[in-house]
């Protein structure tokens, strides 16, 4: 499975996203924002970081970039596509999942490892999971907290679509503790904390994560 | 600009008066610029050299005395690059060099805190990328004034934030670093930012404008009115007692650590393609002190178009462009033939970039504005600064000081006297959790973060393949070095390289900040002399060679000095970082979080000897407001003996966890390893139990040795000359103290958590 993963001016956890597709048996292939080409992989990742600085609202010149007017048909059509944090905040702005992030509750960044629930694994990055499964991830972000109108939240939650909820403190105000949500086809899926810093234990909490990965290059075996 | 002040100017109007002391400038060095050049300087050589000369810039109260490091430096084979290029270049073996270096940012930290502490991790950065190396990590050293004055309430958030929004969004992973709180930094906090960079050997960069008609080329951020007389004004100068910090606002610079990333990015393409002759980054002192420095280092002139800068205001004339510290900038000389590509490389990043110059023969750095000569002076004449022997006379209070024996304090009666103090320890600003700081910091990207705050030493992953990796850990006591400046840095030192020694790691190479108040002060002279010696013979011992640091004078306002601070830069390589030791406790049956399960629970050893040694101990100050007597004596070589036993130990998985004993003593270790490790532990002390709790004794750290490894550990402590005491066993979940006290571990983190958060909301 080659699974792309997309560099934004100002993305930090490319290599890191990468990383993770290679220790879950994957190939990572680099997409560059300025390219209108995908390469033909067969799933995207967007990575965290700060795409132009995040100087205006989060992910919000992002989703302009030219790989994007590739990528929002893709998606629209099945491509399986994960945004972690920065990722997550595009794939809003783009309109491709519901909602928006915004600043965290306490006004700070907030760097933890945290207990997350997986919610939904009917998606094509969570199947390695089961439904109620609990695992420790890393959230580090500043506009993490996840808002959306009541009538959005109450849809996502009856059609099973929040994904992943902050399973101890909500750490950033999160509506529901909403930590990550998919579309209604559950090809894309977004979330603020970071599946790729916990894919072995000696650079990370767990290696909780890599399921996240494991799920869309070994989908057969896990499913 | 009303009329150009040009260099046929300056020859014609010899007796105009010049502002040189609003420049900070004495007469004595005008005078010296004017011999130099054989006329008065124009206005924007006035402005080179007024930056150049500062003591920021110049060194020239310092040199006298930093010539000691490479004056006794220890051979060493590790070294590529050492004192004098932007930093050090240490060679850790499979092809990787690691390049380091801690910098001051305390002036603008105070005046405006958030981009202060910003400017000053983007600042550091730009150093290492310089040296031709990937930025990996950053740490912070960070001391305020009382945690609870109104004061430090307004500089700690806004230095935290700053070093926050600037190093996540950067990219890199804050590792470790201190934080400490004491009366003589109200005032005058310091901020230090360590960067370190990974590189293959033959990656090298060098700072030298090297062959005539090669371009110079500016790349970046444009060039603004912000950072203007940074260096001269604002770092080179005493806070004054009223308020006069207010004035000095525009002084600071503002950071674009977007900007920086792209730059970061764009500048290890242009490595990689081969498209650099030259490079410098832009810090104080900006465009004049990069074009000086690099023609001075390389065949030695340079021709400067100054209206071909890329400016953001376009009222600069020429001695704001030549003093703007606008950050996220940096200068590369570059063949003439590969312009075009270097260009399309900029291109690709969004970063802007300008031919302003070229490289000459003729010795001279010439620099025009629309045709008409500016600036033409030898630029060695401002690279090297003037050299000042300054009067140092030990202070008369120093006796006194040393006299005051804490031997005299009242101790603890019983065991629930020593209970509450160990407590009392706990929650105090400057031991308590730093979660409230460290949880704005990323410590995961790049996915190569072994161990991070609160571990003793940061640990980096380099080689994914064979483990290889680096640690690193700072250290300074600003007690310690009031109560003796020689004896205190030796500890800070010592402290660093234990540090480094417990995550298993091997300590290679030292970089210092040296925060002191005035050099025009004879008894802050002396401090800083009895620092400086400390430091090269302590490194002479340890056989760890100084690669490269930085002076922050006048941390002082009026005539209030702060408490001699020098922060030292440890650095060490890993040989495997699967094999790393971390300061907590493991679970009960021995095994350390993720590893693999042992049988039994490990004992614990306390390596080292304790000598009843509280002179400017945490216990000594803050339960009695005491500072006196003299700090506790290192014993380098005991050092030394420790560190290669503790590295030999990790390489053979003997040890579950191992802490270094500082401030606080071994109550404050076995607390934070109990509270790292969510592991109580029980331990019966040998004899007085008061000096074996908080004594701060040197060369010593609490180690965790695996079940069934005792004896072979007991043969390896004998065999590297270590002394030790088997002291007890980890389980349970209290820290008990066998005939003295039990604290139940949430009892220690109901004292060790709230403090901060309390302060700081």
């Amino acid at each position: 499975m080659r699974i792309g993963v997309i560099t934004f001016p100002g993305s930090l956890d490319d290599r890191d996203a990468a990383r993770a597709v290679r220790l879950a048996g994957g190939e990572p292939v680099a997409l560059w924002h300025g390219d209108r080409d995908l390469r033909g992989v067969d799933a995207v990742i967007l990575p965290g970081g700060f795409s132009y600085g995040d100087y205006l609202r989060c992910g919000a010149i992002a989703r302009f970039a030219p790989v994007m007017s590739e990528l929002v048909p893709a998606a629209r059509a099945g491509l399986p596509v994960l945004g972690i944090c920065n990722g997550f905040q595009i794939l809003c702005e783009a309109h491709l999942l519901p909602g928006a992030l915004t600043r965290n509750a306490g006004l700070r960044f907030v760097t933890r490892d945290l207990p997350l629930r997986v919610e939904n694994t009917q998606t094509a990055w969570t199947r390695a999971y089961t439904a109620g499964e609990q695992i420790v991830v890393p959230l580090k972000s500043g506009e993490g907290a996840y808002a959306a109108d009541p009538g959005t939240l109450a849809g996502l939650e009856a059609s099973g679509q929040v994904v992943i909820r902050y399973a101890g403190d909500n750490p950033n105000g999160s509506a529901a503790a909403i930590a990550g949500v998919r579309n209604a086809a559950g090809n894309v899926v977004g979330l603020m904390p970071h599946p790729e810093h916990a894919v072995e234990p000696l650079t990370g909490p767990s290696a909780d994560g890599l399921g996240f990965f494991t799920s869309v290059v070994s989908p057969g075996v896990l499913a | 600009m009303t009329s150009l002040d040009t260099v046929a100017r300056a020859e014609s109007s010899a007796d105009l008066p010049q502002p040189y002391a609003e420049l900070g400038l004495t007469r004595d060095e005008y005078e010296k610029i004017v011999t130099t050049l054989g006329r008065r300087p124009t206005g924007a050589e006035l402005a080179l050299y007024s930056v150049m000369w500062s003591e920021h810039c110049s060194y020239k109260s310092s040199k006298v005395h930093l010539k000691q490091f490479a004056a006794k430096a220890p051979p060493s084979g590790a070294l590529l690059a050492g004192i004098g290029h932007n930093a050090g270049v240490v060679d850790i073996g499979q092809g990787y060099a690691v390049t380091f270096k801690i910098e001051s940012h305390n002036h603008p930290s105070y005046v405006e805190p958030h981009q202060g502490a910003a400017t000053g991790v983007g600042g550091i950065v730009r150093d290492i990328l310089a040296m031709g190396a990937r930025p990996a990590a950053v740490m912070d050293a960070l001391r305020f004034g009382p945690a609870a004055a109104p004061d430090t309430a307004r500089v700690l958030p806004g230095v935290v934030s700053g070093i926050s929004f600037y190093g996540n969004c950067l990219g890199l992973p804050n590792i470790g670093g201190e934080l400490d709180f004491d009366p003589s930094y109200a005032g005058n906090p310091l901020v230090n930012a360590l960067c370190v960079g990974v590189m293959r050997h033959g990656d090298l960069q060098v700072a030298a404008a090297s062959g005539p008609g090669n371009k110079v080329i500016l790349f970046g951020s444009t060039t603004g009115p912000d950072g203007v007389g940074g260096a001269s004004v604002l770092a080179s100068a005493a806070f004054g007692a009223g308020t006069g910090d207010a004035a000095k606002r525009p002084s600071v610079q503002v950071g674009d650590p977007f900007t920086e990333k792209l730059l970061v990015e764009c500048c290890l393409e242009l490595f990689a393609a081969g498209l650099v002759v030259g490079i410098q980054d832009l810090g104080a002192a900006g465009v004049a002190c990069a074009t000086t420095e690099l023609a001075a280092a390389g065949t030695g002139g340079m021709l400067v178009r100054l209206e071909e800068v890329p400016l953001r205001d376009a009222t600069l004339g020429p001695p704001e462009i030549l003093m703007s510290e606008s950050q996220e900038r940096m200068m590369a000389v570059v063949e003439p033939a590969r312009v075009g590509e270097f260009l399309a490389v900029c291109a690709k990043w969004e970063v802007r970039a300008a031919v302003i110059g070229e490289v000459t023969d003729t010795g001279r750095l010439v620099m025009t504005w629309h045709g008409e000569p500016v600036v033409d002076i030898p630029p060695a004449s401002a690279a090297d600064g003037p050299v000042y022997h300054r009067p140092l006379a030990r202070p008369a209070a120093q006796d006194a000081l040393a006299a005051a024996d804490p031997a005299a304090l009242p101790r603890p009666a019983d065991g629930a006297g020593l209970r509450a103090d160990l407590l009392a320890l706990l929650a105090s600003p400057g031991l308590a959790d730093k979660s409230w700081v460290t949880d704005q910091y990323d410590r995961y990207v790049r996915g190569n973060t072994v161990l991070a705050m609160p571990e003793d030493g940061g640990l980096l992953r380099v080689d994914e393949a064979t483990g290889l990796g680096i640690a690193l850990a700072t250290d300074g006591n600003g007690r310690y070095c009031r109560l003796d400046p020689y004896r205190g840095t030796q500890l800070a030192l010592a402290e660093a390289y234990r540090n480094v020694a417990a995550t298993g790691a091997r300590p290679l190479a030292v970089t210092n900040c040296l925060n002191f108040g005035s050099p025009e002060d004879p008894a802050v002279m002396w401090q800083f002399a009895e620092a400086v010696r400390g430091l090269a013979d302590g490194c002479a011992a340890l056989g760890v060679p100084v690669t490269g640091g930085n002076v922050s004078f006048y941390n002082q306002t009026g005539t209030t000095a702060i408490h001699p601070t020098p922060v030292i830069g440890v650095l060490g390589v890993h040989d495997d970082v699967r094999r790393r030791v971390g300061m907590g406790f493991p679970a009960a049956d021995g095994s350390p979080a993720g590893g693999p399960a042992a049988e039994g629970p490990a004992c614990i050893v306390l390596l080292g000897r304790t000598e009843p040694e509280f002179g400017g101990s945490s216990w000594a100050y803050l339960r009695h407001g005491h500072l006196g007597g003299r700090p506790p004596a290192p014993d380098l070589d005991a050092e030394r003996r420790l560190a290669a036993l503790l590295a030999a130990a990790a390489a053979a998985g003997l040890l579950a966890a191992a802490h270094d004993l500082s401030d606080g003593g071994l109550a404050v270790a076995l607390a934070e390893s109990c509270l790292r490790g969510r592991t109580g532990c029980t331990v019966r002390l040998p004899s007085d139990p008061f000096t074996w709790l908080f004594s701060e004794s040197a060369g010593r750290c609490a180690v965790a040795v695996r079940a069934g490894a005792e004896a072979v550990f007991g043969r390896l402590r004998e065999a590297h000359g270590v002394p030790g005491e088997t002291i007890g066993a980890v389980g349970g979940d209290s820290l008990v103290v066998d005939g003295c006290f039990a604290i139940p571990l949430a009892e220690l983190a109901a004292a060790h958590a709230p403090t901060l958060p309390a302060l700081f909301g």
